[in-house]
């Protein structure tokens, strides 16, 4: 491992007053090319991969392990704050068998002609969070009125937990995702969203097999949990996984998209007069904005090439979207917002056997949300003056903490 | 004409073929894995095929 202690500190700091760029000019001016090594905040070292195809081949290859538990795998905070608990059943940070085992549980839930079938429950969603926006402005806060709303219900419908419960349950999640917040309270919000979790299912176990409901958990207890397939543990992590998963993401999707559309009027025009532009949109919305900032962790296994580097067993490596979604040789001017671009080689969802589980969810979500939005809304402005906007400090998912709108 | 493999094994089901050449795959209701409809698609689709390949995360999909 390199010993110099000049290497560039890594997550970056999101450079002030550009939501949508990605590194500060001090940050880029210390880049050295598509791989470079960075210092983590426990002072261990890693290998950044920015590159479109390096980020793809890097994020196959059976040489790098998303098992977090490993030692030495690169962590994005100071300290590692999940403990063997928090780990059972989260398949995100499995590998191989280990990790198919649990995703071929899930995967059939989020296939696009089941989010089909789903489609009224999500123009629903839609329609009642916009009709408690319009009642509650202008000015009104998107994010709380709409963008947080919106995936929750949706989520929550699927799941089979209660939606009243939201404001609970977004909380603890909101800790359970900052870089920045202490392990300490990370434990204690997962020790609390874990029982949570657990009295949804242990009230799943006291109804008959013959009246438990069709949400997803109640499956899950019926044909995994009492045939043993899944023990407790891990149907509980799967449980806090897929509804953090299920609302952070397409949330700050929401927010964020609906802060580049009212900066870009014309798009938001475009797409007010014609929603059959919104699928184009939102692949370029997803390739632009790209939420999972600070990338995807890995850990080589084995010594590994990727393009121009020799990544040795033992090492780092961190696969950064963001930036591979930004490259020049896949997308031309990358860092230019172009909705009527082919956007679809974007890796927003990840690539390899981990790419998002629940992505037809999350584009039919925002879909839905945009094609309403701007129809309804079509002179949405923001109520504050762009510097006076709240973005998310370090967050393994980044967005807007509040988008005040007027209209 | 052209002639596809898909490998059950490799994929992972996140579907992007299903979104790209829906008359040529599928998946299933059980696993969620892919399932091909159509193994001989016309010349026609080369490009979406090519597509598909493109972006199966697990490289699941094969043409000759």
């Amino acid at each position: 491992m390199s010993t110099t202690t000049d290497l560039p500190r890594y997550p970056f700091a999101e450079p002030p007053g550009q939501p949508f760029g990605l590194l500060s000019d001090l940050d880029r001016h210390r880049f050295d090319g598509p791989a470079t090594k960075v210092r983590l905040p426990n002072g261990s070292d890693a290998w950044l991969i920015t590159r479109h195809a390096d980020v793809r081949a890097m994020l196959r290859s059976p040489a790098f392990s998303a098992d977090a538990s490993r030692p030495a795998f690169p962590l994005l905070r100071p300290e590692p704050p999940q403990r063997d608990i928090d780990r059972k059943g989260m398949f995100i940070r499995m590998d191989g068998v280990d990790h198919s085992r649990i995703r071929r549980m899930l995967t059939s839930e989020f296939m696009i002609k089941n989010i089909r079938r789903i489609e009224p429950l999500i123009q629903e969603a839609v329609d009642n969070a916009l009709n408690d926006l319009r009642d509650a402005g202008p000015p009104a806060d998107l994010v709380h009125h709409f963008a947080l709303p919106v995936p929750s219900m949706v989520i929550c419908h699927l799941l089979g937990v209660p939606y009243a419960d939201h404001a609970r349950f977004q909380q603890l999640s909101r800790m359970l995702i900052g870089l920045n917040n202490p392990a300490e309270e990370i434990r204690t919000a997962s020790d609390e969203l874990r029982a949570y979790i657990r009295s949804l299912i242990d009230k799943v176990r006291e109804t008959d097999p013959g009246a438990r409901g069709e949400d997803l958990i109640s499956r899950l207890v019926t044909e995994r949990l009492d045939t043993g397939e899944l023990d407790e543990q891990e149907m509980i992590n799967i449980g806090i996984l897929l509804l953090i998963a299920g609302h952070e993401t397409t949330a700050n999707m929401i927010g964020l998209s609906a802060l580049l559309l009212i900066q870009r009027p014309e798009y938001y025009a475009a797409l007010h007069e014609n929603p059959d532009l919104a699928p184009g949109l939102v692949e370029e919305l997803l390739r632009f904005a790209s939420i999972v900032r600070s990338g995807l962790p890995r850990l080589a296994i084995e010594d590994v090439t990727i393009g121009d580097v020799t990544i040795r067993a033992g090492e780092g490596a961190i696969a950064v979207l963001s930036m591979a979604n930004r490259d020049a040789a896949v997308f031309g001017d990358g860092e230019e917002f172009d909705p009527y671009r082919q956007a679809q080689q974007h890796i927003a969802f990840g690539f390899g056997v981990h790419q998002c589980i629940g992505q037809p969810l999350a584009r039919a979500e925002l879909r839905v949300a945009l094609v309403e939005l701007a129809r309804r809304f079509p002179a949405l402005r923001l109520a504050v003056a762009p510097e006076e906007l709240v973005f998310r400090d370090r967050a393994v998912v980044f967005g807007l903490t509040a988008l005040p709108v007027a209209w | 004409m052209l002639s596809i493999r898909v490998d059950r094994d490799v994929c992972v089901g996140a579907g992007n073929c299903v979104r790209t050449l829906p008359t040529v795959f599928d998946q299933d209701d059980e696993q969620g894995l892919v399932v091909l409809t159509d193994p001989t698609p016309p010349e026609a689709q080369k490009d979406l095929l090519q597509e598909a390949v493109d972006l199966c995360p697990s490289g699941a999909i094969s043409v000759e």
